[in-house]
């Protein structure tokens, strides 16, 4: 890629304000481990295997403070194959939880849509627990525009 | 805030054992309680923390709310009907603030 004198400007002022932001974030914001120590709890220690579950989101979201995501898990919704639960994560929020949908066997579906907040470009998680124990993830990426926490 | 008003839309009729989709919509701040006044004091945190939705009284959908969910929170699920009856909404306030809503589905 090939920078003229403004690109390469607009870079460096990006990255000065990332090493500023960065720097404030490491208390402020989430991090990796967290929400991979609340997947651990959500599944009680098991990890979570790719596969059945989709999450839907868009690629680039010009606002952070209403982004459309849905998630549908493949499954019969009946006896053994039956999903309880769904639980989205925001890796780089302040408070990475983001929502824990509950299904039952008169869902029907195991699918569900909601409009979540994003402070900033960061990975969106859903992890699905099954009835029989077992758990699926699925990970999208969402590039933020303007972040929805205020302040 | 005036109190919530919820809007639901569920099909009038379905078949027997359909699986229809369910739409619903409240308005609220959802305060997520890391916004700052123009004094710089921590605005509150003020959401809808749980969402159920109940069949003749059964459970069919349930979501835990975080701050993370967005003002105006909307929700799109499925269920199966079997038989006539009604679809009841709650949503609870932090402040304690139930809200309900109820619709009827027919089944042919």
């Amino acid at each position: 890629m090939e920078l003229n004198r403004r690109q390469a400007l607009g870079l460096s002022v990006a990255a000065a304000a990332f090493a500023i932001t960065g720097f404030k974030s490491g208390q402020a914001f989430a991090t990796a481990e967290d929400s991979e120590k609340r997947i651990m709890e959500f599944t009680g220690g098991k990890a979570p295997q790719p596969g059945k579950i989709t999450l839907t989101a868009p690629e680039i979201a010009e606002n952070g403070n209403t982004v459309p995501v849905s998630v549908s898990v493949e499954s019969a919704m009946a006896g053994d194959d039956l999903v309880q639960s769904v639980m989205l994560l925001a890796d780089g929020n302040p408070n990475p939880a983001v929502a824990t949908f509950h299904f039952s066997e008169a869902s029907g579906q195991a699918s569900a849509t909601t409009r979540i907040r994003l402070a900033k470009t960061q990975n969106v998680i859903a992890v699905a627990l099954m009835k029989d124990g077992s758990a699926f993830m699925d990970t999208k990426q969402v590039k933020v525009t303007i972040g929805g926490c205020g302040g | 805030m005036a109190q919530a008003k919820p809007r639901v839309k569920v099909p009038k009729s379905a078949a027997a054992g359909e699986v229809v989709t369910i739409k619903t919509l409240i308005s609220h701040e959802m305060e997520s309680g890391q916004r700052k006044d123009k004094d710089g004091k921590v605005i509150p945190r003020k959401i809808i923390n749980k969402f159920t939705c109940e069949f003749n009284g059964a459970k069919v959908f349930e979501c835990d709310l975080d701050p993370a969910i967005s003002a105006n929170p909307y929700f799109e699920f499925t269920a199966k009907v079997n038989e006539s009856g009604s679809f009841k909404f709650t949503w609870l306030d932090d402040d304690g603030t139930v809200i309900t809503d109820e619709q009827a589905i027919e089944v042919k």
